[in-house]
């Protein structure tokens, strides 16, 4: 077999079984590929030498699970035991973790491979992934005949772009706003966040720890059930981890939505929305009533609060997370003048260590805690966050099943053409995907479609907390109803 | 709400992140831009609305009050930037 590296995760689990492959043979041709991709700035810290460890013992291995052999991409977000563990972040340059995380400890525990940490925004705070310390992750698609480079999305940028130009099978991704399900539908692949307490934290660089959940970013539906069930499950290590059985999310897809209720939110169909996303959302649509769904209209009035909302309870929450950094127990310490006592230390460690968006975000974190301004702003965001997720409720009471939104309002933009705008401009791409985190919500970006130029765009179903499985078939019903099979003309 | 660089420098300290003197007015605008947005918040009435503590409800789980970890000074201080006699090394903070 050639082009190994373009199976999904499933095929190759077949194929790994029946004898047909090696492990070796499927990890060397993704390590082949990502040796010729240096232009995405995917992958980087590459492990190599660990990624054929790994796949010589899982062709060895005779009980591996579904994911025995398989090779992946990390999120540099995930440290990864004696392995450059960064957040793409100057601060922690040269960090090498003592210990897994729950997550890759997992995935490593079912016999997967991984072959490289993988790009994104710094501390996953953007959009874009322009606000690494490595450089840019570059989209594989182009717009139509023009050279220009584009954003895969942020903040798991380098995921999206990996799986996307079929460097690795699947990919980690976090999601603290919608870091999965943007660069997702940016790249033409399905990525989850799944509800909030479904996968351990524990070993992930924390950004803003209520909203913060890891996530596959796969090629196709039934991969990110395979991924999920294996990245999923109650971890001592994380007080916030529910303890709740694991569905086998593989096997509830059936295709047959018969029956469901598929919600329509009014208040998701933004002022000056682009034509072709609003044809995009009405086709999915008729896909799912095709199926056999009932589709209804439904208000979620608080919606327009949401981003607000997280742009104070986010940067709070990280200005928190972020004290550690501090230059005392590991990464970045600056160089001292003569005289320079304890807070020069931290003052002038954090001013070199952390890039501009991070700096800003922790700031205004700062801020809204602040004496004086902490009911104000804060106490504020977190009221208005419960009147959001009761939003929620309500619908899932009047029995919803789903609801179907657009996944980013546009498609990949041009990496740089965000340079002048004000942050708040570029803080309006999670404007679909926001709501979810806030109320702790599973959400999944499906690819449904191009837009004139070719590009991708992304539909995003959200579904009832702890009910991943129902919403995987929902989306598994769509992927199939869409038929996106469109890839990137390779140019890399 | 317009923030001004009196504002800046004072956020700036908290947070103990080192801005020149320079900077400040461009950070002052920032800020009054992201602030402007967030005042929206403004406009919900929530009244009688708890504040959010946790999205999913749950109990936060109790175990026993016990040592289950320890003996790892070692790999503690591998990653740090100075470490010395198994201790963290800082400037000098006692006179």
């Amino acid at each position: 077999m050639s082009d190994l590296n373009k199976l999904t995760i499933a095929e190759a689990r077949d194929a790994l079984k029946k004898g047909d492959i090696t492990s070796v043979e499927l990890t060397q041709s993704c390590l082949s590929e990502i040796d010729k991709a240096d232009a995405l700035g995917a992958f980087v810290h590459k492990t190599p030498d660990l990624a054929m460890d790994m796949a010589k013992a899982a062709d060895v291995r005779k009980d591996g699970g579904d994911l025995n052999g398989i090779p992946l991409g990390i999120k540099d977000l995930f440290c990864t035991k004696g392995v450059a563990s960064q957040a793409a972040s100057g601060i922690l340059e040269g960090f090498k973790p003592e210990y897994e995380s729950t997550v890759t400890s997992q995935l490593f525990a079912d016999g997967a491979v991984m072959l490289g940490k993988l790009n994104m925004d710094e501390f996953a705070m953007g959009s874009s992934n322009e606000t690494s310390v490595y450089g840019n992750a570059v989209n594989p698609w182009k717009r139509g005949n023009s050279v220009a480079e584009l954003t895969p999305g942020g903040s798991s940028g380098g995921s999206a772009s990996a799986v996307a130009a079929d460097l690795c099978l699947g990919a980690t991704g976090t999601d603290t706003g919608g870091s999965i399900r943007q660069p997702a539908a940016f790249v033409g692949v399905t990525g989850i966040k799944p509800t909030y307490g479904r996968v351990s934290r524990w070993g992930v660089v924390a950004f803003a720890s209520s909203l913060d959940q890891a996530g596959p970013m796969t090629k196709d539906v039934r991969d990110a059930a395979i991924m999920l069930k294996s990245m999923s499950g109650h971890d001592p290590k994380d007080s916030t981890s529910a303890d709740l059985a694991v569905p086998d999310f593989e096997a509830a897809l059936t295709g047959d939505i018969r029956g469901k209720t598929i919600g329509i939110p009014k208040e998701y169909r933004m002022d000056g929305m682009p034509a072709e996303i609003a044809k995009l959302w009405e086709d999915g649509t008729a896909m799912l009533k095709d199926a056999g769904a009932k589709i209804v209209d439904i208000t979620l009035p608080h919606t327009k609060y949401a981003l607000p909302a997280y742009y104070v309870i986010a940067p709070a929450e990280a200005s928190s997370n972020l004290a550690r950094y501090d230059g005392v127990r590991f990464g970045h310490r600056a160089k001292l003048d003569a005289g320079d006592g304890i807070t020069e230390m931290y003052e002038k460690t954090r001013a070199e260590g952390f890039g501009n968006e991070v700096k800003r975000r922790v700031m205004i974190g700062t801020y809204v805690l602040s004496a004086g301004f902490y009911d104000a702003y804060y106490n504020r965001a977190r009221k208005v966050r419960a009147l959001i997720k009761r939003d929620f409720e309500n619908v899932f009471n009047d029995g919803v099943d789903a609801i179907l939104t657009p996944a980013t309002p546009s498609s990949a933009f041009e990496l740089g053409s965000m340079k002048d705008a004000d942050p708040v401009q570029m803080y309006l791409n999670d404007v679909f995907t926001v709501t979810t985190n806030l109320a702790g919500l599973p959400g999944i970006a499906v690819p449904a479609g191009v837009d004139k130029d070719g590009l991708p765009l992304g539909l995003q179903l959200i579904g009832r907390p702890w009910e991943e499985a129902d919403l995987l078939n929902t989306a598994y019903t769509l992927e199939r109803a869409a038929q996106f099979v469109a890839k990137p003309n390779r140019w890399w | 709400m317009s923030i001004d660089t009196d504002t800046a420098r004072r956020v700036a300290k908290l947070a103990r992140i080192q801005v020149p003197e320079a900077d400040l007015p461009e950070l002052a605008n920032e800020f009054s831009a992201i602030l402007g947005f967030i005042e929206q918040l403004n406009e919900v009435d929530v009244d009688g609305i708890e504040p959010m503590t946790s999205v999913t409800p749950q109990r936060l789980k109790r175990r026993t009050d016990v040592v289950t970890d320890g003996d790892q000074a070692e790999a503690v201080l591998k990653n740090a930037p100075d470490a010395r006699e198994g201790f963290f090394a800082v400037p000098k903070v006692v006179e």
